[in-house]
C-alpha cells in the first residue's frame, strides 16, 4: 500500500489509474470469482477524480486518499445497494453510512464496490449467498470461505487492494486463510459496529483484510476507535501502525495450545503451523504448551448465542417498511408469506434454532447456560494470557473445500472450531498465511491476544510473514 | 353499583408513562405531540438494519425521579432486556424495556379515598420504549383494508410503574390513578394525557371468597383510555367474575379489552394463546451503572409532593381538607396561593379569591401575578372598594394592564366612608322626604333601609353603608 501512496504522492499514477486498473481486474475475474455483489464503477471512478483533484491541491484527506476499497455486504453504504446477500434486501438502499464506511471516505478511500457473504453472513462459505457462491481464487472449484469469502477472495485475485469484513465466529480469519490473505478480527468494541447489519450483535465485529500484514494493519488504524453511535464501542485511545521491528520476538511467550492440534486437523494444516511455531522459537520466542480446554464447548456455545441473537436482530425484516413484501389478507400471513419468500434456507434454520432457545421453557437449558459457559470461556482465555503473551493455532481444521462437499450444516459450523473462542471472549485474533499444502491450497496461523493488544498481535503477524512463507 | 357480597375484588395495575424527554429513548429524534405523521424518526427508532440504540440519560433520570418519589429503591445497577413480537408498530419486531433487572423497585403511593388514607404498594419501575401508531382504514388491524404507521411515537421513553395487587375496589383504583397522575405532573416527567396516550393504565383484576388468602384468577383488561373507563371496566369485571363465580363457574385466565361504547370487556385472547416474547439481555446496550451522587442530585430536586403540601397547607395554613385538595390538585393556584398568603392576607380569603369567579377567569385567560392578586384583596381588605366592586376590578384587570389601584381611581371605585363627605348627601336625601322622615321618628324604623339606600344611590354605590346608617341615627336623634 506504501507503494501506491507513493506512486500517488509523487504524480506517478493517478486515483483514476488506480481504480481503473482495479475495475479492469474486476471485469476479467468476476466471471469465475463473483466475489462481488454490487461493483459500483461510476461511484468509485468519481471518488477517484474528487481524489485526484484533493491530491493536485495539495489537501489530500490522507496518505491513502485515493486508494480503493472493497467492503462486505452487510456494512451500510448511504445510496448504494446493501443486500446483505440476501433476497429479502436485493434493493435496499440504506440513508446513512456506517461509521467504519465513513472512516474510510474521512481517509479518501474510494469504494469499489460490496462483496459476496453466506446471507445476513450466517455461513462458513458464502454458498449461503443468494447471489451465489465466491469462488477461491487459488483453486474454483472450491470455496473462499467465509461468510467475508467475497472481500477475501477479491483481495486476493487483486479485485481490490484491500478490504472490509465481518466476524461473528471466523467470518474475517476463516476465509483469509483459505484465500492466502491477512485478516484481523479487531477486540470487541474496538471498531465501530454502527451500520453493520447485525448477525449477533455482543460477537460481531468489523476488520480489516488486506495481502500484507502492514496493510491490514494501516487499514485497522483507519476504522478503529470509539463512536457516539454505538454504546457497545470501547473509549480505547486510537490505533497507530507499529514500527516493525524483529528483536521483539526475542523471549516472547507463545502459548500453544494442545486441544488445536488433536484429531480432525489436516496434516499439512498442522505441519505448517508447527513449522512456522519452530521459525519463531529458532528466533528467540519462548514455546508454552498451554491448555484451552473450554474451546470443546465454543462451537456449541456460539451456535447457541448467534442464532439466539440472530432470530430476534432478524425479525424486523418483516415487509413492513423496506424489503420484500408478499401482500396476504391479514397482518400475521404477509409476515410470514415474506419471509419465507425473503430468506434462504440457512437464514431459516438460524432463525428456528435461535427461536426454541430463547422460548421460554428452554431459555434455561440453553440460552442461559451458553451464557455461563461463555464466562467460563473467557475466564479460560485470559488466564492463558497471564502465562503468555500470544496464542498461536491453526487457524481452520483443513484448507479450502471444494464447493457442494459440506452438505450438512453441523460440519460447515465445525469451520468455525479454532476462531469462536476469540469472538466468545472478545480478544482479538488476526490470520496470517503460512504456506500451502501439496495441491498449493493456502494455509493460515492464528495469532489471538488479549484484549486491546492489536499492536502485539500484528508484530508477531509480522514475524510470521517474514519467516514462515 | 352492585354489592359483590360474597367476594373480595383484588385489583393490580400496570401504568405506562411517557417521558416528557425532548428527545427519544433510544436515538435523538423530537417526541412533540401532533406533529406531521412520520416527521419525527430516523434510522434509529425506524429500526433500519444496522442502527444502534444510544441512551437519553434524561430517560434515566426522569425514571429515577418518578421512582424516588414512589419511595422506590432506585438500583445502581439495572440492565436492558429484549422483548420479542411482530406486530407493525414495531420497528424492530423487539421492544428494549428491562425485565430482569429494573431501574427502581419496592415503592408505594398514599391517597385518600373518602377520607380515609390508602397505600398502595408499587412492586417496580422500569423503562422501555414505545411503539409506534396504527391508524386502521376499519375498526381494528383485523378488519381494515389497509392501516397506515406512524413511527413519531416510536421510540419514546416510557415508565412501566406495576403495582403489588393490593387495591380492592374500582373507585380506589380510579383515585390511585389520579393520585399517580397528579405525581408525575408535580415531578415534571409526564403531562400524563391519557386521552393523548402519555398515561396509559391496564388493569388485573381477579376475586376471591371474602377472607380468603388464595388469590383467585386473574384477568387483564386493556384498552382503558380514561379514568372514568378505568372505573366502570373494574365494575363490570367485578360483577361479571361474582356472577361465574356464584353460578358455580371458573373464570378464565385471559386478556379483555373494554368496549367503552357497549360498556363491557370483551375477550382478547386465553392465556395459551399469551406470546413467548423470548426476552433476553440487549447485546447492543451495556447495563446502567448509575453514579450514586447523581442519583442523590436527582433525588435532592424532587419537589415537594401532593400529599405533603396537602397536609402542610391543612397543618400551616389551617385549611379545609376541601380547600387544600383544591390546591394541590391545581398546582399553579397554589403557587399562587403560597405567594399571595405570604402577604399578610387570610388564608381562607386568598383561597376563596381562588377558587370563586378567578377560577373560571383564570382558566380562559391565564394567570395574574400574585403581586396584582394581593393588591386587589388588600384594596378590599381596607375596605377602599366593596366585595361587589372587587368583581369589577377583577374582570378588568384581565384585560387591560393597569393595576388594580390604577383601576380604581379611574373608573372612580372607592367606598365613602368619610362623614364629611357624606353628611351634606343625607341632609339632601332627609329634606328631600319629609313624610318619610316623620314617619321614621314615630318609630318605622325600617324606612332607615330606603334612607341608606338613598345615600347609595346618591354617591354611585361609593358610600360605605355602615358609616351612612350610623350617620343617618345620628342625624335623625337630634
Amino acid at each position: 500500500m506504501r507503494q501506491l501512496a507513493h506512486m500517488l504522492d509523487t504524480r506517478q499514477a493517478t486515483s483514476r489509474e488506480i481504480v481503473t486498473r482495479y475495475l479492469e481486474q474486476i471485469a476479467q475475474q468476476e466471471p469465475q470469482l463473483n466475489a462481488f455483489i454490487t461493483v459500483d464503477e461510476d461511484g468509485a471512478l468519481l471518488q477517484a477524480e474528487e481524489a485526484d483533484r484533493r491530491r493536485a491541491e495539495g489537501r489530500a484527506l490522507s496518505p491513502w486518499d485515493g486508494i480503493p476499497i472493497a467492503v462486505k455486504d452487510n456494512i451500510s453504504t448511504a445510496g448504494l445497494k446493501t443486500t446483505c446477500a440476501s433476497r429479502f434486501l436485493e434493493n435496499y438502499r440504506p440513508l446513512f453510512d456506517a461509521t467504519v464506511v465513513d472512516n474510510l471516505r474521512q481517509a479518501g478511500l474510494p469504494i469499489i464496490g460490496k462483496t459476496n457473504l453466506d446471507e445476513f453472513a450466517m455461513g462458513s462459505s458464502t454458498e449461503y449467498s443468494a447471489y451465489g457462491v465466491t469462488r477461491n481464487p487459488h483453486d474454483l472449484s472450491r470455496v473462499s470461505g467465509g461468510s467475508s469469502g467475497g472481500s477475501a477472495a477479491a483481495v486476493a485475485a487483486g479485485e481490490a487492494p484491500w478490504a472490509l469484513g465481518t466476524d461473528t465466529g471466523g467470518s474475517i480469519r476463516q476465509p483469509a486463510s483459505f484465500c492466502g490473505v491477512v485478516g484481523l478480527k479487531p477486540t470487541y468494541g474496538a471498531v465501530s459496529r454502527y451500520g453493520v447489519v447485525a448477525l449477533a450483535p455482543s460477537l460481531d465485529q468489523v476488520g480489516p483484510v488486506a495481502t500484507t500484514v502492514e496493510d491490514t494493519a494501516i487499514l485497522f488504524s483507519l476504522i478503529a476507535g470509539p463512536d457516539r453511535r454505538d454504546a457497545s464501542s470501547s473509549e480505547a485511545r486510537p490505533f497507530q501502525v507499529p514500527r516493525w521491528d524483529e528483536q521483539f520476538v526475542t523471549g516472547l511467550k507463545i502459548g500453544v495450545p494442545e486441544e488445536f492440534f488433536g484429531e480432525g486437523l489436516d496434516q499439512e494444516v498442522e505441519q505448517a503451523v508447527r513449522k512456522c511455531l519452530a521459525e519463531l522459537e529458532s528466533r528467540g520466542a519462548v514455546l508454552v504448551p498451554i491448555s484451552l480446554a473450554t474451546n470443546e464447548y465454543a462451537i456449541d456455545t456460539y451456535l447457541t448465542l448467534v442464532t439466539a441473537e440472530a432470530s430476534s436482530c432478524l425479525a424486523r425484516y418483516d415487509g413492513v417498511r423496506y424489503g420484500t413484501r408478499v401482500a396476504a389478507a391479514d397482518s400475521n400471513t404477509m409476515f410470514s408469506k415474506s419471509r419465507a419468500a425473503g430468506f434462504g434456507s440457512e437464514v431459516k434454520r438460524r432463525i428456528m434454532l435461535g427461536t426454541y432457545v430463547l422460548s421460554a421453557s428452554h431459555y434455561e437449558a440453553y440460552y442461559e447456560q451458553a451464557q455461563k459457559v461463555r464466562t467460563l470461556i473467557k475466564r479460560d482465555v485470559l488466564a492463558s494470557f497471564e502465562e503468555v503473551d500470544v496464542v498461536i493455532t491453526p487457524t481452520t481444521p483443513t484448507p479450502a473445500f471444494r464447493i457442494g462437499a459440506k452438505r450438512n450444516p453441523l460440519e460447515m459450523y465445525l469451520s468455525d472450531l479454532f476462531t469462536a473462542m476469540a469472538n466468545l471472549s472478545g480478544i482479538p485474533a488476526i490470520s496470517v498465511p503460512c504456506g500451502k499444502d501439496s495441491k498449493g491450497l493456502p494455509l493460515g496461523i492464528q495469532i489471538m491476544a488479549s484484549h486491546f493488544q492489536e499492536e502485539l498481535l500484528f508484530k508477531v503477524a509480522y514475524m510470521v510473514e517474514r519467516g514462515c512463507l | 353499583m352492585p354489592l359483590v357480597t360474597n367476594f373480595d375484588t383484588v385489583i393490580g395495575l400496570e401504568i405506562h408513562v411517557a417521558l416528557l424527554t425532548e428527545s427519544k429513548f433510544l436515538c435523538s429524534c423530537k417526541t412533540s405531540f401532533g406533529a406531521p405523521p412520520n416527521s419525527q424518526c430516523c434510522p434509529v427508532c425506524l429500526g433500519l438494519p444496522g442502527t444502534l440504540p444510544l441512551i437519553n440519560e434524561k430517560a434515566v433520570e426522569y425514571g429515577a425521579k418518578a421512582g424516588l418519589a414512589l419511595g422506590c429503591e432506585i438500583h445502581y445497577f439495572s440492565r436492558f432486556d429484549r422483548k420479542n413480537y411482530f406486530y407493525p408498530d414495531l420497528p424492530k419486531a423487539y421492544q428494549i424495556t428491562q425485565d430482569a433487572f429494573p431501574l427502581c423497585t419496592n415503592g408505594f403511593l398514599e391517597y385518600y379515598v373518602d377520607d380515609q388514607l390508602f397505600r398502595t404498594e408499587i412492586t417496580r419501575i422500569h423503562l422501555e420504549e414505545e411503539a409506534g401508531k396504527l391508524i386502521h382504514s376499519g375498526q381494528s388491524i383485523v378488519d381494515s383494508e389497509y392501516s397506515l404507521v406512524d413511527y413519531n411515537r416510536a421510540g419514546i421513553p416510557l415508565i412501566e410503574i406495576v403495582t403489588a395487587p393490593d387495591i380492592h375496589h374500582p373507585k380506589q383504583a380510579r383515585l390511585f390513578l389520579e393520585q399517580l397522575r397528579l405525581l408525575m405532573r408535580y415531578i415534571g416527567v409526564s403531562d400524563t394525557k391519557m386521552e393523548e396516550g402519555s398515561l396509559r393504565c391496564d388493569a388485573n383484576i381477579s376475586l376471591k371468597p371474602k377472607g380468603s388468602s388464595v388469590l383467585g384468577t386473574k384477568v387483564e383488561i386493556k384498552n382503558l383510555n380514561s379514568f372514568r373507563a378505568l372505573e366502570r371496566a373494574l365494575e363490570y369485571e367485578e360483577l361479571r367474575q361474582s356472577q361465574v363465580l356464584s353460578g358455580g363457574g371458573v373464570v378464565r385466565q385471559e386478556s379483555r379489552t373494554w368496549d367503552e361504547r357497549a360498556g363491557k370487556t370483551m375477550s382478547m385472547r386465553s392465556k395459551g394463546d399469551a406470546p413467548d416474547y423470548r426476552i433476553f439481555p440487549e447485546p447492543d446496550l451495556p447495563p446502567l451503572n448509575l453514579d450514586p451522587v447523581w442519583v442523590e442530585l436527582i433525588a435532592a430536586n424532587v419537589p415537594e409532593l401532593p400529599l405533603a403540601r396537602l397536609r402542610r397547607l391543612e397543618r400551616d395554613y389551617g385549611l379545609s381538607r376541601y380547600d387544600a385538595t383544591f390546591l394541590v390538585n391545581y398546582p399553579e393556584f397554589c403557587e399562587l396561593f403560597f405567594q399571595v398568603a405570604e402577604r399578610g392576607l387570610g388564608y381562607e380569603d386568598v383561597v376563596n379569591f381562588l377558587m370563586g369567579d378567578y377560577a373560571r377567569l383564570a382558566r380562559e385567560k391565564g394567570h395574574l401575578s400574585a403581586e396584582r392578586i394581593s393588591e386587589l384583596l388588600t384594596l378590599v381588605d381596607e375596605g377602599t372598594i366593596s366585595q361587589g366592586q372587587a368583581k369589577e376590578v377583577l374582570s378588568s384587570l384581565f384585560s387591560s394592564g393597569l393595576s388594580p389601584r390604577e383601576i380604581v381611581q379611574e373608573r372612580g371605585l372607592e367606598v365613602v366612608d368619610d362623614p364629611g363627605r357624606l353628611e351634606p348627601v343625607i341632609r339632601e336625601v332627609l329634606a328631600a322626604n319629609p313624610d318619610l322622615v316623620r314617619r321614621l321618628q314615630d318609630g318605622e324604623t325600617k324606612l332607615y333601609g330606603f334612607f341608606v339606600g338613598q345615600v347609595m344611590r346618591a354617591t354611585q354605590g361609593k358610600a360605605d353603608p355602615e358609616v351612612v346608617h350610623k350617620l343617618l341615627r345620628g342625624e335623625l336623634g337630634k
